[in-house]
């Protein structure tokens, strides 16, 4: 087995298998939905916010597709929790492509994005965070509600 | 004297096409794309750079030597077009940048001209978006209604509903390809031409999934138009043909407008080029359409019917294989009423997942929609995984497919 299927073995399936952050909140401060509609993934996302209203205390997800797509929404449940708002709406990409860890080429790379493109939809829309024109570009080829 | 069965050897052909001699990925690949595009074997690379280092010039053009031959290759691969569809008259064949652009030439330069309120237009659950769209779009341009023939769970066209789609208005258009580029259907075109001119409407064919596998014979089909393309019967891509009956090409206003399409230009009128270069504007993909015309003659002498019969023994066999592995669920009809196409869903596994692991072992197949969303969300799924076969395509391929699909098990078990 070459190291790269070691590694889709390990933390990709184990993400896709025991999924961190599922399920989702029954009254969120925050949530969005959005497609890739090349492969027909899906993802929704709640958020609960802290006392100060702007740490993510709690973050949510539902949806299916592929294995990237649902074990990096799950990764990206991990990484945000417990960080501002304003911090999440600005990660880039690459830092959830590093947890990710294996090659994407550019169509599997557009289900890796979706789960982050859709939180920063959903705190654009709760808190008026910016969505960056990095963001944006990447975004051209999904669909958000 | 005995009648032989027609057969080809697949494994000399595959000397033919260099990839085959190569390692991706350390691996050999086993392409099972095709019907997406296939691969190009040298007879077509090398006539294409013979043909751009010694005759190369623009068309139609110059009075020089070059261009005579530029133009006398590029016509003679109009002719050879011409030969493979049995076309009436090569001033009917029009060559277009693909099967796409020829099926939105009709959908424009007819559709916008001869569509309305009242009338229908009418293609088929399995229809690839390129002979779906252009006729959805027309149709809402136009106030046409807009009618699906469905199929049954054998991806089937239903053809009882017909008599119910007549009677929803005036049917102007029908459009169907001859062979579903998912399933691999081979659709009954000529029936569906017959209840079409009993409608008094044309009869459009996409025929881009049937043209490499069987033979073509436009006046047999009893169609109006028929289109396909070059790169998925071993030509380069960039070139397409589009057939056309001539009284309906004659009454047809230009879809391109431009140089080469032209009689006569002035400041306040313009009139328009004979066929069929009426609907060539501008310098066309003249290398391609001559490599075109030289992966027309491969295919030729290999043999449309040797191919079809390969290809169902492949079906068969890959049918047979497929069906053994637990939790994998084959779409469409039975291996005899299709072509070398096998889509498949394996349960709990994303199409793209199963990509992605069967790329590691060298096994290349399609996952996806396949541009027939509508055929989709008919079977109830978001994508399939396809695997579609050629000329060139051996049992080995098969093998290594089995055996990547039980890896594939094996790691999302």
């Amino acid at each position: 087995m070459s190291e790269l299927e070691q590694m889709y073995r390990e933390v990709i399936l184990d993400h896709y298998k025991s999924p961190r952050g599922h399920g989702l909140h029954e009254h969120p401060d925050a949530q969005a939905e959005g497609q890739n509609p090349l492969c027909g993934d899906e993802v929704t996302i709640t958020v609960k916010f802290a006392e100060d209203g702007d740490t993510i205390e709690s973050i949510g997800f539902d949806g299916r597709g592929c294995a990237i797509s649902q074990a990096a929404t799950s990764m990206l449940t991990e990484l945000v929790k417990g960080r501002k708002a304003a911090d999440v709406a600005a990660l880039p990409k690459e830092e959830l492509l590093e947890e990710i860890g294996i090659p994407l080429t550019p169509i599997r790379l557009k289900c890796a994005i979706l789960g982050l493109g859709v939180l920063k939809v959903a705190l654009h829309k709760a808190k008026g965070t910016p969505l960056p024109p990095e963001w944006q570009n990447l975004g051209d080829d999904l669909q958000f509600d | 004297m005995a009648v032989t069965t027609p057969k080809l050897d697949a494994q000399k052909l595959r000397a033919d096409f260099a990839v085959f001699d190569e390692l991706t990925n350390g691996k050999p690949v086993a392409y099972l794309d095709s019907a997406s595009s296939t691969q190009k074997p040298r007879q077509v690379l090398d006539a294409m750079r013979e043909f751009y280092e010694h005759s190369y010039a623009n068309v139609h053009r110059g009075v020089y030597t070059l261009a005579e031959r530029a133009t006398a290759g590029y016509e003679g691969a109009r002719e050879k077009v011409r030969v493979y569809i049995n076309a009436p008259s090569n001033r009917e064949v029009i060559f277009t940048r693909s099967s796409t652009e020829a099926l939105n030439l009709i959908a424009y330069a007819w559709g916008l001209e001869n569509l309305g309120p009242g009338d229908v237009v009418v293609i088929t659950e399995l229809e690839h978006h390129a002979n779906f769209v252009p006729w959805q779009f027309m149709a809402k341009k136009t106030g046409a209604q807009f009618a699906h023939i469905p199929i049954d769970d054998y991806g089937e066209l239903q053809l009882d509903a017909l008599d119910e789609i007549a009677s929803r208005g005036n049917i102007k258009v029908v459009a169907n390809n001859l062979v579903s580029n998912t399933l691999g259907t081979i659709n009954p075109v000529e029936k569906l031409a017959e209840w079409a001119h009993e409608q008094g409407a044309i009869m459009v064919v996409d025929a881009a999934q049937a043209a490499p596998h069987k033979h073509i014979d436009v006046q047999a089909l009893g169609c109006d138009f028929l289109a396909f393309s070059s790169h998925k019967l071993c030509g380069p891509s960039g070139v397409g043909a589009l057939w056309g009956r001539r009284e309906l090409l004659e009454e047809m206003q230009p879809f391109n407008l431009g140089g080469e399409m032209i009689r006569s230009v002035a400041l306040d009128r313009t009139s328009w080029n004979e066929l069929p270069y009426k609907f060539e504007a501008g310098t066309p993909a003249i290398a391609e359409a001559y490599g075109f015309g030289i992966a027309l003659d491969y295919v030729s002498e290999v043999g449309l019917d040797a191919i079809e019969a390969h290809e169902h023994e492949l079906a068969v066999i890959a049918m047979e294989q497929l069906a053994e592995i637990p939790g994998l669920h084959i779409f469409g009809p039975p291996a005899d009423r299709r072509t070398g196409i096998v889509s498949f869903e394996l349960e709990g596994v994303h199409p793209h997942d199963v990509a992605q692991i069967l790329n590691w072992e060298g096994v290349a197949v399609r996952a996806g929609h396949h541009c027939t969303q509508p055929l989709m969300t008919r079977l109830g799924v978001a994508a399939t995984t396809r695997a579609s076969f050629y000329l060139y395509t051996i049992e080995e391929d098969l093998d290594r497919l089995v055996a990547g699909l039980l890896k594939v098990k094996e790691t999302f078990a």
